[in-house]
């Protein structure tokens, strides 16, 4: 069935509320839906008792839900975006993902916390980054970053599933997007998935990064040069056999992504394969600035088609 | 036998197992806390920072007495006297701020993260006012789980200036959950008066600003603090939303163990032990009658050596599995990672 990224959510969300009586959403305006439409219907159909609007308090929202995970309850949490996640780090650093560890193991917090990723036009510095380097670094938490409608349908209902606090992070101007999606698909979490098959190039991404790098593989390919481009989906645990196997296989490595290249998660990954395969590396990130609000210096941290295929022919020699 | 004999009796001893603990558990510490100034070092049995609630157990006793084993509690990191009072193995939790395997966190948390979820203490922490959102969230699971329970939540009085505390109060009020916060006010943040960093009346006053019934309360009196918590759990348990508990105590020791708190005027100290909430339990309940002064002497004695056995398991026990660093951290993603 064709969906957009935002209606796959709900639908995944809905099949797993209908067939779980512990799930419950909380955060501000899920009533209504949400405020891209991710929670449409959601409401009506499970009750408000089910679909918490709640106050803005981002660190009550995120300690409850730690607190209602404990008492048995498997809460879905939302955030709006991931700059507004950052009021309540203490209860999803220093709670959330420390609870098990740090209790023996008396506890779980099965919690999917939804924080909305990326630039959002003219949007600028607080409604626009891309922190999943921050929570990759976080031990306790899985992070997961869904690139198409179907994943943001089959990684929902496995982050669910998991029994883990998950970082879920939904990238803000994918919500419209469309494609096929079969509601029923479970994902298994930790697993990349290869959109293109090549032999010179390992091109690894995710999120809605994943479109320019769609197109500056059409680019490379007219030019003869084939690249493999990986989708990560999960960025923790990140798929190590897939991306290793891959640059052993190419020899060449370039990540890409639109957080901030200083730090960003892209170095873990070229460090890890250069380590594992000696292949050649390089990254490709947003410069180390708050995203700008006249076009002119927002354009300075979006990471284009033709920046990708420069940087893959300077990789590439 | 006497009802107000036999409740007297019977707070007297959670109080006097508390002092106990947290005495043998400060002895064992000399040395060991990586605090104001001085680093730990191997002889101590107890490492790292050590909150003692030495004076304020009346809070803890008193509440915890209303509570039952299905309630839960969040506490602080000032928290040994509440996981006590709410039921927890003293034996576990010695064997935990030893940091060995047969601790109730396994060696994982020690002090600052006692904890037994067994017993419905979902955890001390290491953070003023992380507590409260917690506790909100675990109430308002009780309320859609229509299970008859309540959560109480312990925090201090330094906490009600985090944001946290306003954020927990409102959403208790929202959602009319059934949680009763506790602040236990011990007149100090650290090494600083709180009464000099609170601007209003303080907890009580924030509460009733935000239409949640409060009770301020002598608590240093347990037999005060049990009748306020009666009331006020009584009101939680019939469905009528939050209430808070303002029970001001005096924090007797540093604010760790190795803190000798230099910083106060030795008077204020001096006033606060002529007020021992253990002290002032003995003298009320040998003024009852039919009170025998052999019945406290036989409780102290056997929580002295209650504590003994403990402190001895604690030594022998064994340490955590190196390999246990990697357990329970998570299931997707689990192993050793660099």
């Amino acid at each position: 069935m064709r969906m957009s990224y935002a209606q796959a959510a709900a639908a995944a969300l809905a099949l797993e509320m209908q067939a779980r009586a512990d799930i419950v959403v909380l955060g501000e305006d899920v009533g209504r839906g949400g405020i891209f439409g991710q929670y449409a219907g959601l409401q009506q159909r499970f009750g408000a008792e089910r679909v918490i609007d709640t106050p803005i308090s981002e660190a009550a929202i995120l300690g409850a839900g730690v607190g209602m995970a404990l008492a048995g309850l498997t809460p879905v949490v939302e955030m709006r975006v991931v700059d507004f996640a950052l009021c309540g780090m203490d209860e999803l650093v220093n709670q959330a993902a420390k609870n098990r560890f740090m209790f023996g193991g008396q506890g779980r917090v099965p919690m999917v916390v939804r924080m909305p990723i990326g630039i959002w036009d003219a949007s600028a510095a607080q409604h626009s980054q891309s922190l999943e380097a921050w929570f990759a670094h976080l031990p306790g938490v899985v992070v997961v970053a869904p690139a198409t409608p179907q994943d943001n349908a089959s990684l929902l209902r496995a982050a669910l599933a998991c029994g883990d606090p998950v970082v879920y992070l939904e990238h803000k101007t994918l919500w419209a997007t469309t494609g096929e999606v079969d509601d029923g698909e479970i994902a298994t979490l930790g697993r990349a998935r290869v959109r293109r098959r090549g032999t010179q190039l390992t091109l690894v991404s995710w999120s809605r990064q994943l479109i320019a790098c769609k197109e500056a593989c059409d680019a490379l390919g007219a030019a003869g040069i084939a690249v493999e481009l990986i989708d990560l989906a999960t960025l923790w645990p990140w798929d190590r056999e897939t991306v290793l196997e891959s640059c052993a296989r190419t020899g060449a490595l370039l990540v890409v992504h639109e957080a901030v290249q200083v730090a960003g998660f892209g170095a873990e990954i070229a460090a890890s394969a250069a380590e594992a395969t000696g292949c050649r590396v390089r990254r490709l990130g947003a410069p180390r600035i708050p995203v700008g609000y006249a076009p002119v210096l927002e354009a300075q941290s979006r990471i284009g088609a033709a920046d990708i295929a420069a940087a893959a022919r300077a990789l590439l020699g | 036998m006497n009802e107000e004999l036999s409740t007297l009796e019977a707070l007297y001893r959670t109080m006097v197992r508390i002092r106990c603990f947290e005495d043998a558990a400060e002895a064992a510490s000399q040395g060991g806390v990586s605090a104001f100034g001085e680093a730990a070092h191997g002889r101590a049995q107890v490492r790292g920072p050590l909150h003692l609630s030495t004076g304020q157990e009346a809070v803890a006793a008193g509440v915890c007495a209303q509570l039952r084993r299905e309630d839960y509690l969040t506490s602080t990191h000032r928290g040994h006297g509440h996981t006590l009072a709410k039921g927890a193995d003293l034996t576990r939790m010695m064997a935990e701020l030893f940091g060995r395997a047969s601790g109730c966190n396994g060696g994982k948390g020690g002090s600052m993260h006692i904890a037994d979820f067994s017993v419905g203490m979902l955890g001390a922490n290491g953070v003023v006012a992380a507590g409260l959102p917690i506790a909100v969230g675990a109430a308002h699971a009780l309320k859609l789980q229509r299970r008859d329970a309540i959560t109480a939540c312990f925090f201090g009085d330094g906490a009600i200036n985090r944001g946290p505390f306003l954020e927990a109060l409102n959403w208790a009020r929202v959602y009319r959950l059934p949680v009763l916060f506790v602040c236990e006010d011990n007149r100090w943040s650290a090494t600083t008066e709180s009464a000099v960093m609170t601007a209003g009346a303080g907890a009580s006053a924030r509460a009733q600003a935000l239409d949640i019934a409060a009770e301020r309360v002598d608590g240093n009196d347990v037999l005060a603090v049990h009748a306020a918590a009666r009331r006020l759990v009584d009101a939680v348990r019939r469905g009528g939303g939050p209430r808070l508990l303002h029970a001001v105590t005096y924090r007797v020791k540093g604010h760790v163990s190795v803190d000798a708190a230099p910083y106060r005027d030795p008077a204020q100290v001096d006033a606060a032990r002529r007020t021992d909430p253990i002290a002032r339990a003995r003298a009320t309940y040998l003024a009852l009658p039919g009170a025998r002064a052999r019945t406290l002497d036989a409780i102290d004695a056997e929580a002295a050596a209650e504590v003994r056995a403990a402190v001895a398991a604690a030594e022998a026990a064994p340490w955590p599995d190196a390999a246990a660093a990697f357990t329970d951290v998570q299931d997707t993603g689990a192993g050793v990672w660099r």
